[in-house]
């Protein structure tokens, strides 16, 4: 009997071998994915229990963990709740983690790579593991000016601002109303944070959402900027060229009122005017001609070259949502239009739809020479005894315009400030460039959207934002880019010139 | 010399020695083991050495030196490891079973362990004590066949029998419950063991060829398929699907090896893939194969059912377990076995995966390795028929019992509810077990002994022969 007991022998070795295998494959290759799965208590619990690294606004923590005496030791709280929310997001019971706290979640907790040296001697030093601090790129002065202008407007203020520094893409300001205090989602009460939770997502004026980057609106005049760029840049104009005008302007292949575009009574000549005027003025009829002249292929190309249409994670990862992916929504520019649409989107209405970001990277793509660079939020991250580990690099995002051509947009936006509808923006003794943009929301019972750009100095740009306010207690016939962003938009460049 | 070789291999046996000392050795590993994972458990979870660890361990230590002493006096070359081995296994589960029973503070599961880790090592001794030749089980061949049927009714008596997670395979009596299909698992190795060896002749050459494999005569095989369908049936009843393939593989490997056949392996490999492709054509229709097909379903998506009811949060609780605890574990005290329902009997492994990493799994599955291979050993040895086919059963038995549910819990194959032997929580496994072990020693014993000498002394001439002497 003894060939088939060594047989068994060999079967039973085999079964060994395999649950040997099997538990090295759980324990060890699949063990990832496992701890990955959201329904993982065991992980949510000691991520959860974590003492997570700061996130930090200069040398001040705007999200901290502090010791607390419950169960999972650690309380994450933040400082400053209303004016930081959007940007720190919110660090909720059971993986519920938005913004930094979650594009950053590796750093926060401890367990990114870069921070393998730390944890090493943590784990030699017989310390508890720590995470590692992440420090933002915004400039406090101005993430307050700007959060103070955009709440002093009249009412329940829905908007956003958003500032870039031009060379660089860093994120100086990212400002939206109204907001929430993430104190309240992210305590160890769980009743009360599921209620603050249903009481967010009830809210009307959704606070949760980030209208700097989830928010694309129709841009209206202050694309009219994009418009100007793509005529420059088709050689057929410069700052100084008179361009077709008129005070109205029918579309091609339309007749009648629906196809006529006019100028709300602004001087936009008679048959050609001044290019500088037609953007001081803010001129339809020109900037509908230019567009339909530069045909909508060219028009696509200039939008694109500033970011619109392109993939939102491929722009800005900064800000996540609970699933890992950006919150930045895409900025829309449509495609195989007619002329009539072509003339349309050329004053920043039919499909265009750009978020604020978008709009400040326009901005920021004229101020530097028309090179954009990828906006980012996050500047540094550091080990928890604040050695720096990591800087971020600034990333060209694109080459939008030639900086010739962005010399001559400059130009007109300069003028703008000067002499024309964005004169509420300007700064005594820094030249100020910018637009201003009241954009028709397209439905009749929703006001039109107040939009404003600029930048300064205008030869040498430290800063440029865009404000966009959705809704304001404002009277219908009132809503004006120019009054009402414009001073907010000179409030931020100031803060940050002044420093 | 090439000419003498065979000669010598035949006419000189392997002598081997008692190795009591080696097995003493290896048992003070074995306390190592069991009482420092006990201390390790106190100070993991409560910061310090468990204040009754002088009185454990003492008594742990009792236990097994009178194991050692006992198998020294009535098996003096008995295996030295097994011993050794199933020390550790026992003292490991005992400290697994106090972590969890800090956890939930309102079970004594690891004193209650302990108490039949007690009755168990009394029935080790016993076992060898009072049955000096294993042989001397053939005669209870019919006997033992039938008490194992009748254990495994048992529990589906009206009043006696308990139904548990929708098995019925407990019976309750006072304040004790028991499984008597674990005890029932010895004597049908015992009964297969000894009917087999009778008719292990009449199977292998009697009857027709058929399709290229030998068909025995109804005669020859009818009681023990009678008896084999039974035990399934019983099994079927109390919804214990575990047990019932135990059972199967079982059968299917005593018969091989006895007959020498492999087409026996054919007919049960053929066997158990029309029962799995039968189970998934009619589990729409008939109610206990659905329960068999949930189980399949979960098993191949185990994710999809976590929040369903009947779903895998057991078995994914576990996977999550393991995984968390990696190649070293969480150590005691650090991991939360206690999500885990039943971390204390059929998902103790997931516990020690946690706590203890990959490391103490693969560490606990070459264990079980070791007694397999030790089992298998001693049927090799074994110079009698009848020993060679028990050990070989229970040697077989703790292997496919240990694939069944370790496979089950680490999601190699779909779960189906059966103790880990001497860790799980569970008085009737433990004590079978204790009693396999004993079994297993007495073969050992019996096998390595040296042989009684009845050569010719070489001096007979000048002996004297005279069997009168006179004056």
């Amino acid at each position: 009997m003894n060939k088939p007991i060594r047989t068994i022998s060999i079967f039973l070795m085999l079964l060994f071998a395999a649950l040997l295998i099997n538990a090295t494959y759980l324990q060890y290759y699949a063990s990832g994915k496992y701890n990955d799965d959201a329904r993982n208590r065991r992980v949510v619990d000691a991520d959860f229990s974590r003492h997570r690294g700061a996130i930090l606004v200069g040398r001040d923590p705007v999200a901290e963990s502090v010791k607390s005496d419950d169960l999972y030791k650690f309380q994450r709280t933040y400082p400053k709740p209303l004016l930081y929310a959007a940007l720190t997001g919110y660090f909720a019971y059971g993986g519920s983690i938005t913004g930094v706290e979650k594009s950053q979640n590796a750093v926060l907790s401890g367990n990114d790579s870069r921070l393998f040296v730390n944890r090493l001697i943590d784990l030699l030093g017989n310390k508890g593991p720590e995470g590692g601090d992440v420090e933002l790129t915004v400039n406090a002065k101005a993430q307050k000016a700007a959060y103070d202008a955009l709440t002093s407007l009249p009412g329940n203020v829905k908007g956003s601002v958003v500032a870039l520094e031009p060379s660089t893409g860093k994120i100086l300001a990212m400002v939206t109303t109204p907001t929430f205090d993430p104190n309240k989602v992210a305590t160890h009460d769980f009743q009360a944070n599921q209620k603050a939770f249903s009481k967010l997502e009830a809210d009307p004026g959704k606070p949760l959402l980030n209208r700097g980057v989830q928010m694309a609106l129709a841009p209206g005049s202050t694309f009219k900027v994009v418009t100007a760029s793509a005529a420059i840049s088709s050689g057929k104009y410069n700052a100084d060229s008179m361009v077709p005008g008129g005070a109205t302007y029918q579309l091609p292949q339309t007749s009648g009122e629906s196809g006529l575009i006019d100028n709300e009574g602004r001087d936009c000549g008679v048959k050609t005017v001044k290019f500088t005027q037609a953007m001081e003025n803010s001129c339809n009829t020109v900037f509908a001609q230019l567009a339909v002249g530069v045909g909508a292929d060219a028009m696509q190309k200039q939008a694109e070259a500033f970011g619109f249409n392109a993939d939102p994670s491929s722009v800005f990862n900064d800000l996540q949502g609970t699933n890992g992916k950006t919150t930045l929504v895409k900025s829309n520019f449509p495609t195989d239009m007619n002329p009539p649409q072509t003339g349309q989107s050329g004053i920043g209405q039919f499909e265009v739809r750009a978020t604020p970001l978008q709009m400040a990277m326009v901005a920021a793509g004229i101020a530097n020479h028309g090179t954009v660079m990828k906006p980012y939020l996050v500047d540094q991250v550091q080990s928890a005894d604040s050695d720096t580990v990591a800087t971020t690099e600034p990333e060209k995002f694109s080459q939008a315009v030639t900086p010739e051509t962005a010399r001559e947009v400059t130009k007109l936006l300069v003028a703008t400030v000067n002499e024309g509808t964005a004169s509420p923006a300007a700064i005594t003794g820094i030249q100020v460039a910018g637009k201003t943009g009241t954009a028709q929301s397209g439905q009749d019972n929703v006001p039109p959207y107040a939009w404003f750009v600029s930048f300064a100095p205008a030869d040498n740009a430290k800063v440029a934002v865009a404000v966009m306010i959705e809704s304001a207690d404002i009277p219908r016939d009132d809503i004006a880019g120019g009054k009402w962003g414009g001073p907010i938009a000179k409030k931020v460049m100031e803060a940050v010139l002044n420093q | 010399m090439a000419a003498l070789s065979p000669v010598r291999a035949v006419t000189q046996a392997t002598m081997f020695r008692s190795r009591r000392g080696a097995e003493l050795f290896l048992l003070v590993l074995a306390l190592f083991v069991g009482i420092g994972a006990y201390a390790a458990v106190g100070l993991g979870v409560d910061q310090q050495v468990p204040p009754d660890i002088v009185g454990y361990g003492g008594w742990l230590v009792a236990l097994v030196v009178a194991a050692h002493l006992t198998v020294r006096f009535v098996a003096p070359y008995a295996d030295p490891v097994l011993l050794p081995v199933v020390a550790a296994l026992n003292g490991l589960g005992l400290a697994v079973i106090h972590r969890i029973d800090l956890a939930k503070t309102d079970t004594d599961f690891a004193a209650k362990q302990l108490f039949w880790m007690t009755v168990g090592v009394g029935l080790f001794i016993a076992t060898l004590v009072f049955l000096s030749d294993h042989r001397a089980l053939q005669r209870f061949t019919y006997t033992s066949g039938l008490a194992a049927v009748l254990l495994l009714l048992l529990p589906l008596a009206p009043g006696l029998g308990t139904e548990i997670n929708g098995a019925r395979i407990w019976i309750h009596v006072g304040g004790l419950s028991f499984q008597p299909g674990e005890i029932a698992k010895v004597l049908l190795v015992i009964s297969f063991a000894g009917y087999l060896v009778l008719h292990r002749d009449a199977l292998a050459l009697a009857g027709r060829r058929f399709a290229g494999i030998d068909l025995p005569r109804g005669r020859d095989l009818g009681p023990i398929l009678a008896m084999w369908l039974v035990s399934l049936l019983v099994l079927v009843a109390q919804r214990d699907l575990g047990s019932g393939l135990l059972f199967f593989c079982l059968f299917i490997v005593m018969l091989y090896v006895s007959t020498e056949r492999a087409g026996w392996l054919v007919v049960g490999g053929f066997l158990f893939a029309a029962g799995v492709t039968a189970t998934y054509v009619l589990s729409g229709s008939i109610g206990f194969l659905v329960h068999v097909r949930n189980r399949f379903d979960i098993w191949l998506n185990p994710m999809e059912y976590y929040d369903r009811t009947p779903g895998s949060f057991q078995l994914v609780e576990g996977l999550f377990g393991m995984s968390w605890g990696g190649l070293l574990g969480r150590g005691f005290g650090e991991g939360r076995p206690t999500r885990v329902p039943y971390a204390e009997s059929d998902f103790i492994m997931a516990a020690i995966g946690e706590e203890l990493g990959l490391t103490a799994v693969m560490a606990v599955i070459l264990l079980y390795g070791l007694i397999v291979e030790r089992g298998l050993r001693i049927a090799l040895i074994s110079r009698d028929s009848f020993g060679k086919l028990m050990a070989t059963g229970l040697a077989a038995l703790v292997g496919l019992q240990v694939f069944t549910v370790v496979g089950g819990v680490t999601r190699l194959i779909p779960l189906t509810g059966l103790t880990t032997p001497f860790l799980s929580y569970g008085g009737s496994s433990l004590v079978a077990n204790w009693v396999i072990i004993a079994l297993l020693l007495r073969i050992s014993d019996h096998a390595r002994r040296p042989l009684p000498d009845l050569s010719v002394p070489d001096d007979q001439d000048e002996m004297n022969t005279q069997v009168v002497k006179l004056p």
